[in-house]
């Protein structure tokens, strides 16, 4: 059934386009969008008084499955990020087992056919197994789907090897998804390293294991002429490392999460276990240096890095509990307060961060809004907030350090495909 | 002043003036212990259960006698082994103990943090006998016990701690509460033995004994871990003797009174000598019996009032 949505503020980064337009959706496609269409007895959302934006694209989701599926599953997950507005979410390969086989790129596809809201797009591991010892069937697994290649939670720290992924993935024109991360360097570390962790006595993670991992790949970078993303820039640093390669000219792009903008290892003295992640919180310059880099451009895109993790697995001690935290629902909410509201960013500029410059990454015409496009889109309130409940998250998981936050930027409806897959209270 | 708090879980929260009145109210349980019967009933009807998932000799023994001599019901738990089974089942093995219906937890943990986690999902004080790297509050307050009874102050005091700063509660919990108080607190070691911006705490950095322990009142020494070296951290323990131990020479460029401290267990030999360990400047049992007394009076004063605990 066609669809209406009415009066709406819609952006579209993509065209650079804000104003306030009515868009038809038909047949899960953009129809029009024009002012003041007709309704002639279509189902009518009221979009007034909300943004309409292009459906986000998340670069970096866990989504647990195949293997943890007590954490996260690829229904589950897509259910969260419904509600976070995403209509595309692409999921790390650090499954049990890993994604390093065609087999396993189709069984995800399979089962979000089966049951997901969004559109998933599988990530496959750069190395067989992630054991960062031997290349990954890199082309095969491209032919099953697979979107780009990470051993998300290990850095691929033998250099020649990485070489080597850099040259070949150059034949297929994927991304390769960096975890930057020297665990020479990181070893047992829990927290970042520095004053916070020498108060509290835990194990720190310098930046530097970021710095070097960083500078290390884009040296290779450099070398073989390839495309590099650097997954969840956390420190100043590795910022300006990024800085300066973007400014040689060479193919890098690179993300932030919402979490490494809104808090620093300050939050480790609760020793609240959510606030357990790696890469660790850092400091107030990191987080400086960070809201610069989204500003200037260095950093491209705003990547959730959802990582949920069963309760009891956080019900532990500091030392114990795995790192990560569940991110798709509070994602909007946190860019809006630390970059809207903070005059970082405009809105026009957070959504590229979350729809087309992703989209452009991943090399697909997706996270715009225009006639003929899949009708992906979310639609919120900048304005009004809402409550994070640990009851009220839709993912398996509720590891969320924000529990108890006021957030802005309420979801009213996903759409996805055309479907409305998850509508907000009033 | 009186002490309204649930838990003792470190030094860095406590005020001075807390501080103060702890070590004023451990006086008067400090000559309990010079009487023929050294119990009194203060605790009558408490129960205090002490969780200990580390090896410990002098703390466990020290708590338990000062639970006793208040005349408190004494409940010792130990667990050793995989901490990463221990760790799982902490606050379990916790709220099944207080089901039991206890007043009061003492844990000793190889991970920060763990009793500000039972602190705050349990409705029962906590006190913290040494969690992981981070504090060790009882141990903080008896060495300033002793150091105040000896020197009748600490405010102007130089103190000196030299040893593995970065893998020490003691150090941490030492260096709060020195600070607190007004004394002048140097730290000493290898420097891969020390953990970034520490100064930010109030010490003062040195890498060279000859230099930190230059006109010192108080020498505190600390253990050199044996495991912790062969990670890579100090080349050798005959290096680390070499440069670090406590020499008559490097003591005699202390003050002349200057005291000798050390949290135990001491490696005779490593960083101290036998002959000063021993000797006429080292106030190490003086410690330990104060420790005692300082613990009665943390009970007294977390438990002397409060009520029963039960699962929030």
């Amino acid at each position: 059934m066609a669809l209406l949505i009415k009066g709406g503020r819609l952006i579209d980064p993509a065209s650079g386009r804000d104003e306030e337009l009515d868009i038809l959706i038909e047949e899960g496609k953009i129809g029009k969008i024009a002012r003041d269409i007709r309704a002639l007895g279509r189902r009518i959302i009221d979009a007034s008084g909300k943004v309409v934006s292009p459906g986000f694209i998340d670069l970096h989701t866990h989504l647990r499955q195949p293997g943890r599926e007590d954490e996260e599953t690829i229904e589950t997950g897509s259910r969260a990020a419904a509600k976070g507005g995403f209509t595309t979410v692409c999921a790390m390969p650090n499954t049990e087992p890993p994604v390093d086989d065609p087999s396993l790129v189709e069984f995800v596809y399979g089962e979000a056919r089966r049951c997901a809201l969004v559109e998933v797009l599988p990530i496959a591991t750069i190395t067989a197994g992630r054991k960062g010892k031997d290349l990954s069937s890199m082309g095969r697994l491209s032919r099953a789907g697979a979107v780009a290649f990470s051993d998300d939670g290990e850095w691929v720290s033998d250099s020649n090897l990485m070489r080597r992924a850099l040259e070949y993935v150059k034949m297929l024109n994927l991304p390769l998804i960096s975890h930057c991360e020297d665990k020479a360097l990181s070893q047992e570390g829990v927290m970042n390293e520095g004053y916070c962790s020498t108060t509290l006595g835990l194990s720190g993670m310098p930046k530097q294991a970021e710095e070097v991992a960083v500078f290390r790949d884009l040296v290779l970078l450099g070398m073989t002429g390839s495309r590099l993303h650097v997954a969840h820039l956390s420190t100043s640093r590795g910022v300006e490392l990024v800085r300066e390669a973007k400014r040689e000219g060479l193919r890098v792009t690179s993300e932030v999460t919402p979490h490494h903008l809104a808090l620093t290892d300050r939050e480790v003295r609760s020793f609240n276990t959510n606030t357990k992640m790696n890469p660790p919180l850092r400091e107030e310059e990191d987080v400086a240096a960070l809201k610069q880099g989204l500003k200037d451009g260095t950093i491209d895109i705003i990547a959730t890095d959802h990582a949920p993790h069963a309760f009891e697995e956080k019900e532990v001690d500091y030392v114990m509990a795995p790192f990560g935290i569940t991110s798709l629902e509070t994602a909007l909410g946190l860019v809006i307060r630390e970059l809207l509201e903070k005059g970082t960013l405009t809105l026009m500029e957070i959504l590229a961060k979350m729809t087309v410059n992703p989209a452009r990454i991943l090399g697909m015409a997706i996270g715009r809004i225009e006639e003929g496009a899949r009708a992906d889109l979310a639609i919120f309130d900048p304005k009004k907030t809402w409550k994070v409940r640990e009851e009220e998250f839709l993912s398996r998981s509720t590891n969320s350090p924000f529990i108890g936050w006021e957030l802005p930027g309420k979801m009213a409806w996903t759409i996805a495909g055309g479907r409305v897959i998850y509508q907000g209270s009033k | 002043m009186s002490f309204q708090r649930k838990d003792l879980l470190g030094m860095e929260d406590l005020s001075s003036e807390e501080i103060i009145f702890i070590l004023d109210t451990a006086k008067s349980f400090r000559e309990i212990l010079e009487r023929p019967i050294k119990m009194v009933p203060t605790l009558r009807g408490k129960t205090v259960a002490n969780l200990f998932f580390e090896p410990s000799t002098r703390t466990r023994l020290s708590f338990e006698l000062a639970e006793k001599r208040l005349n408190a019901a004494v409940l010792s738990f130990s667990s050793l082994g995989s901490s990463v089974a221990k760790g799982e089942t902490l606050l379990d093995t916790a709220k099944n103990i207080l089901a039991m219906k206890v007043d009061c937890f003492v844990l000793r943990h190889t991970s920060p943090g763990t009793p500000h986690l039972l602190a705050r999902e349990l409705d029962v004080s906590v006190i913290n006998a040494g969690d992981g790297a981070h504090e060790h509050p009882t141990q903080a307050l008896l060495d300033l016990y002793t150091i105040r009874e000896r020197k009748g102050r600490v405010e102007g005091l130089k103190m000196a701690i030299v040893g593995d700063i970065s893998h020490s509660r003691v150090a941490r919990s030492n260096i709060w509460g020195m600070v607190k108080l007004g004394a002048e607190v140097r730290i000493c070691g290898p420097p891969t033995l020390i953990p970034p911006d520490i100064e930010r705490m109030g010490a003062k950095v040195f890498y060279s004994p000859e230099k930190a322990l230059q006109g010192v009142d108080v020498v505190m020494m600390l253990r050199i871990q044996k495991e912790r070296q062969t990670r890579g951290l100090v080349p050798s323990v005959n290096e680390y003797k070499e440069f670090f131990s406590l020499t008559e020479e490097r003591l005699d460029l202390a003050r002349k009174d200057a005291l000798v401290m050390h949290p135990g267990p001491v490696n005779r030999g490593v960083e101290l000598p036998a002959r000063i360990a021993d000797g006429e400047r080292s106030i190490i049992l003086d410690q330990v019996t104060n420790g005692v007394a300082v613990r009665m009076a943390i009970l007294y004063l977390l438990l002397g009032k409060r009520r029963q605990g039960r699962v929030k």
